[in-house]
């Protein structure tokens, strides 16, 4: 029997460099072009060398936002993947970790009442948000095990998946009964580009959206409404000046100089 | 009834107490003085009774140890369960976790089963229980209110001073802790071959880029920082050059860092390295190119060929340190 796989990609800013909105304090995104979540192409990439390693298996792209956000599971289906659902309503607007992984979750589950999942993909961040938690939140809500950073899926089987996880000091082999959820590093593999195929299959592509009431879930409990946490204001970066130059001379005086600095600044 | 106080959870690893854990003594003990309220640490290990005195000098309240085998090797939903019991049995309304791999899941886990909103990688806590956090790849800071009873926030490594052990020692508590079956059996685990400092928690980080022109480059880095101490990182294009390894990226697409002393050797200082490093204390820009952006932000830019002038550097540091026996 092959594995289903559910990836979940999220569609961010093009570019991470966004203005704030003086009149609200906020970033500045609405317009700005958008495209699939750069971390997400790694779990996009792993889910379709999964379906190519156990025969018979199905991928499924899962995301979270407006209408234009289905351009991403376009992406993922010209990649490889076979199939997306497409989470979206105006009352999932502002949510923040908690309220988006609780929704992904819902969703998650009425895939799996479907056809059963054995694993979910995340990336291991987005370039908006960037948290990185709501691979595991999202694990959390349905109660299955999970793993984060993985930087390899070694083995996997019907009922379980051996991944290694990158930690600080080292990597940490684990065997997880499936399903289970798993966040992917960079590490993982390369990404390969859409084929022509794909291109083809992602244009006839139809997806079906699901609202709150599809999930199973109250307006109440997504969005900015079912949010524990939220964004008041941002800010740029206070800029750095530059500050002294070690130029001109020798090699010899500049490192001299610069040693000279360093000790007085008690930094070495 | 309402949540009020703040508890630190405390995971060890490989049995011992990461750094960071101090740093969030520090951030907490801040915190409950501005809002009045107790700061109580809980310690998941399967040495937990021992290492709950570690934490006890240092400015506590109170110490939980909930000590279990299942506690050596993280578990995402069994430390989940472990720390969830002590929060909600004792009410806490402020989690604090160390943002790392093991803190970030955690958290991810405990808000879930806390029903509270999560503020991640937070680099400040204002005294009104606000966030700071970075927004953007970096490129913002956000603050962040929260809405929820129960806050779950991950602090940024050397966000805050590591807080001292003193003569004082909390109260510790043991509590009795039922695992059950662990869905997530760690087979092995593979310690990092080199002894190299982790870039997280490191107070100095050397870092070379495409200015090195080749894998040899980071000879002389690796000399400086082992005079100095320091970790080893480098720019994504040092790393897809096959030069250095992926785990020593610093940047967008790597690590997050702000050691006190960043050294940047030959690196131009594009924008997604510099959403990795620009909150580091003192930046120095090794570089021939005196005009390149990491020279326009560096606290102290030398304009030379790095090949010559680390090798002098380090003669250089040798040399004061023979002559007045002072270690780094």
């Amino acid at each position: 029997m092959g594995l289903h796989i559910v990836v979940c990609v999220k569609s961010t800013p093009s570019s991470a460099n966004v203005p704030v909105d003086p009149s609200t304090g906020l970033p500045k995104t609405a317009g700005a072009p958008s495209a699939i979540n750069p971390f997400d192409e790694f779990a996009v990439e792993e889910a379709v060398r999964l379906k190519e390693r156990v025969a018979g298996s199905t991928a499924t792209a899962l995301t979270l936002g407006p209408d234009g956000a289905a351009d991403v599971m376009r992406e993922a289906i010209a990649r490889g993947c076979d199939a997306g659902v497409h989470v979206t309503g105006p009352e999932f607007d502002g949510g923040d970790s908690y309220a988006t992984s609780l929704a992904l979750s819902a969703a998650i589950k009425k895939i799996h009442a479907e056809k059963p999942v054995s694993l979910v993909l995340f990336g291991k961040n987005t370039n908006d948000g960037g948290s990185g938690v709501v691979g595991a939140e999202t694990a959390a809500w349905l109660d299955w095990p999970g793993a984060t950073s993985v930087k390899k899926i070694e083995a996997v089987d019907d009922a379980s998946a051996t991944v290694h996880r990158a930690m600080e000091d080292g990597t940490d082999v684990l065997k997880l009964t499936l399903p289970a959820c798993v966040s992917t590093v960079k590490e993982i593999n390369e990404p390969r580009l859409p084929s022509l195929k794909g291109k083809m299959a992602a244009k006839k592509a139809v997806f079906p959206k699901w609202g709150a009431s599809e999930l199973g879930l109250t307006a109440a409990q997504v969005g900015a409404a079912g949010a524990g946490a939220k964004v008041v204001k941002a800010s740029t970066q206070p800029a750095r000046p530059a500050g002294l130059k070690v130029e001109g001379g020798s090699a010899a005086e500049k490192a001299k100089k610069l040693v000279d600095i360093l000790m007085e600044r008690k930094l070495i | 009834m309402a949540n009020k106080g703040i508890l630190i959870v405390a995971v060890s690893q490989r049995g011992v107490l990461t750094p960071a854990t101090f740093e969030l003594v520090t951030a907490g003990r801040k915190l409950a003085d501005a809002l009045k309220e107790p700061l109580a640490a809980v310690v998941l290990s399967e040495k937990a009774s021992a290492l709950a005195g570690e934490l006890a000098a240092r400015g506590v309240d109170k110490v939980f140890a909930v000590e279990s085998p299942a506690l050596a090797v993280f578990d995402e939903q069994i430390h989940a369960k472990a720390a969830a019991q002590v929060a909600s049995k004792e009410g806490y309304g402020k989690v604090l976790i160390a943002s790392n791999v093991a803190g970030r899941a955690l958290a991810a886990r405990l808000a879930v089963l806390l029903k509270g909103g999560l503020a991640a990688d937070v680099s400040e806590i204002l005294p009104d229980g606000k966030a700071l956090r970075p927004y953007y790849s970096g490129n913002l800071i956000a603050e962040v209110e929260f809405k929820s009873p129960v806050c779950v926030m991950t602090l940024a490594p050397m966000s805050y001073p590591r807080a001292e052990a003193s003569a004082a020692k909390a109260e510790v508590v043991a509590v009795s802790f039922e695992p059950g079956a662990s869905k997530s059996a760690c087979v092995s685990y593979q310690p990092e071959q080199s002894n190299e400092i982790d870039l997280g928690g490191a107070e100095k980080i050397v870092a070379g880029g495409r200015g090195l022109l080749n894998a040899d480059g980071f000879k002389p880095l690796r000399a400086l920082a082992q005079i100095l101490g320091a970790a080893v990182g480098a720019s994504r294009a040092a790393v897809d050059a096959g030069w250095i390894p992926y785990k020593n990226q610093v940047g967008l697409t790597g690590r997050s860092v702000r050691p006190k002393l960043y050294i940047a050797v030959g690196i131009s200082g594009q924008i997604q390295h510099l959403a990795g490093m620009s909150s580091s204390g003192t930046i120095v820009a090794i570089n021939t190119d005196k005009d390149c952006p990491l020279m326009q932000m560096a606290s102290i830019g030398v304009v030379a060929d790095f090949n010559e002038l680390i090798p002098i550097v380090i003669e250089e540091i040798k040399a004061r340190r023979g002559s007045t026996a002072v270690a780094a």
